[in-house]
């Protein structure tokens, strides 16, 4: 069972026309200083694979279909999460010069650089 | 009824989902709104894999025995999935940012190839369009798991040669071209024959080998300075092969995230290459580097040593001073030192920027986080357009850690590797200073003139180190004036 809006061949290529450059016009003109955060930040938006792998598991029947299935929704959540996780660290810790950085994140990065130094 | 109440819910909220996705992504792309955007996308993340419990509702009439333990093992999978990655990703040092999210990655094409997989092995996909675009969403999630696995293994330094061999190519275009011959006799037998799906079950384990196989050996040869450019093609193939996916499923959420951020990965993709003045074509196909190593050092004059501490007091006494960090920075973790001393050179009243190349480090704007990470202001950062002109009346420039996006060979040598590729022009400035761990030649295996120059003078050591000697040195000074 799938949803009551069919999604035709061709409605899909208009989505996806249209998707495509929302995609290249909303990351066309950012700063090069953002690419690694945006290069996560949309590694992050493609986590949302991990809904049409709960679709997939909960409609499971054969033992096969389950075991897919729970590792289609283990990436996936794997995706979402680290990628939240990764992506917001990382913007957290762009400041302009006029505000003070926060020393929170500043001092648990030093005590990260350091430990993984030591190793 | 419920069934209906359901999927209505469902729609909607998956509809906002993907609002909250892009719109977060849009403010992603401005610094100032960009730590608002990943939480925006993030509560449109968070709603949809809620919402995605409503499908309990209405699930196929055959799996209804088995939804407890469907339900179980999905809030197991997303409890460990999520958990692991959450905290990993937490705990994670700056540096390792990019093979983190070409694992993170991978784990989002796996995703999409598992979901392909039990459509295909359940025979769900129907239809030729339906059965082709799974297909080809496999192939491609596929690819972009075994692919990115292997760049976050180079990464990592867990692989630490590059595997290249003669006929290389052609090894790879067989396996490919074996994978969609495969693809297209499933499709025809399926469509012609009326042969029910279930019954070739081995075949589909064989394209799916075949296209794990073709991600790990398009991914082993490529080197570690062209990483940049292989991660975010895999970023916007899985965004692609989530948007197929999604389709298949017919799941509009997933069909509009994926191929935003398929069309933005690519985007993303060719302003690497640009940078590099090479095309994406040339940087997975062509092994680079292997070709440069060739030619013997031809130039005239000689590499001047000089103690960290020396060039640590000459900039103190510059009135300007450029500094241009690269990989080696990362690699010794250097950071942090970097803004310390920068911190003294500014309190001695020394104007300091940072000019930043477009493809420095091993991910796009990774010496931008780096930086960013050590509190360094983001005002205080240029790019190679912004900065260019002003080399030729700097004081001195230190190069830390960067080698071939220094190279002046890329202006002049119309043999080199690396000709036309925009370089930040350093030799240009009055003096330069070059931190590097020894006499070795960079990624693209060339000498660099630069280090010859009159005006240049070599820091040999690691860039942490020599950091903490030139920080040691100003203080010093100012210790004996006092």
């Amino acid at each position: 069972m799938t949803f009551d809006i069919g999604i035709s061949s061709f409605v899909a290529l208009y989505i996806f026309m249209l998707a495509g450059f929302t995609g290249w016009v909303v990351i066309g003109r950012v700063p090069a200083i953002l690419h690694t955060p945006l290069m996560s930040g949309s590694n992050f938006v493609h986590g949302i694979v991990v809904v049409g792998g709960l679709f997939a598991l909960l409609n499971a029947s054969t033992l096969q279909e389950q075991v897919i299935g729970f590792f289609a929704v283990l990436l996936g959540a794997g995706n979402a999460a680290g990628g939240y996780a990764v992506t917001e660290r990382m913007l957290a810790m762009f400041q302009p010069s006029t505000t003070k950085p926060k020393h929170a994140v500043a001092k648990h990065a030093v005590k990260k650089t350091t430990g993984s130094k030591s190793s | 009824m419920f069934n209906t109440i359901a999927q209505l819910m469902i729609g909607i909220i998956d509809l906002a989902a993907a609002f909250l996705l892009i719109y977060g992504l849009k403010r992603m792309s401005s610094p100032v709104t960009a730590p608002s955007g990943i939480f925006v996308a993030g509560g449109g993340m968070l709603v949809a894999i809620l919402a995605s419990f409503l499908y309990i509702v209405g699930i196929r009439s055959d799996a209804q025995a088995h939804l407890p333990l469907n339900v179980g093992l999905a809030v197991a999978a997303l409890i460990i999935g999520g958990g692991a990655a959450w905290w990993s990703g937490k705990r994670v040092a700056m540096t390792s940012m990019p093979q983190m999210v070409a694992l993170y990655n991978g784990m989002g094409g796996g995703a999409a190839a598992a979901i392909a997989a039990m459509e295909l092995l359940g025979n769900q996909a129907k239809g030729i369009s339906v059965l082709s675009l799974t297909l080809i969403g496999a192939l491609i999630g596929s690819v972009s798991l075994s692919g990115s696995l292997i760049a976050w293994a180079k990464l990592d330094g867990r692989i630490k040669q590059a595997l290249r061999f003669t006929g290389q190519q052609v090894v790879n275009g067989l396996v490919m071209l074996v994978t969609l011959i495969l693809g297209g006799y499933i499709v025809m037998m399926t469509q012609m024959g009326g042969t029910p799906l279930l019954a070739m079950p081995d075949l589909i384990y064989l394209f799916f080998g075949l296209a794990l196989l073709f991600g790990v050996l398009m991914t082993l040869p490529i080197g570690g300075a062209d990483m940049p450019v292989v991660i975010s093609i895999y970023n916007a193939l899985t965004g692609l092969a989530v948007g197929l996916e999604g389709f298949v499923l017919q799941n509009p959420a997933l069909m509009i995230a994926g191929m935003v951020v398929g069309a933005a990965g690519l985007l993303l993709t060719l302003l690497m290459a640009k940078a590099m003045n090479r095309s994406v074509g040339n940087v997975i196909f062509t092994n680079f580097g292997a070709i440069a190593k060739t030619k013997p050092g031809t130039i005239a004059g000689e590499l001047k040593p000089v103690d960290a501490g020396d060039a640590g007091i000459f900039m103190r006494y510059a009135s300007s001073v450029i500094i241009v960090p690269g990989y080696g920075l990362a690699v010794a973790h250097g950071q942090q030192k970097l803004y310390e001393f920068v911190k003294l050179l500014q309190a001695a009243g020394v104007t300091v920027k940072f000019a930043v190349h477009p493809v420095a480090g091993r991910m796009p704007g990774q010496m931008d986080v780096l930086l960013a990470e050590a509190s360094v202001p983001y005002d205080m950062i240029f790019q190679l357009e912004d900065i260019n002109d002003e080399f030729s009346h700097t004081d001195a420039v230190l190069v830390i850690g960067a080698n071939d996006v220094v190279n002046p060979a890329a202006r002049t040598d119309k043999s080199s590797p690396i000709f036309g590729m925009p370089i930040l022009n350093v030799d240009q400035a009055k003096k330069v200073y070059v931190v590097k761990r020894g006499e070795g030649r960079g990624y693209a295996g060339i000498v660099n003139a630069l280090f010859y120059g009159e005006n240049c003078d070599m820091v040999y050591g690691d860039a942490q180190a020599a950091l903490i000697k030139m920080i040691e040195a100003v203080r010093g000074l100012g210790a004996a004036a006092a």
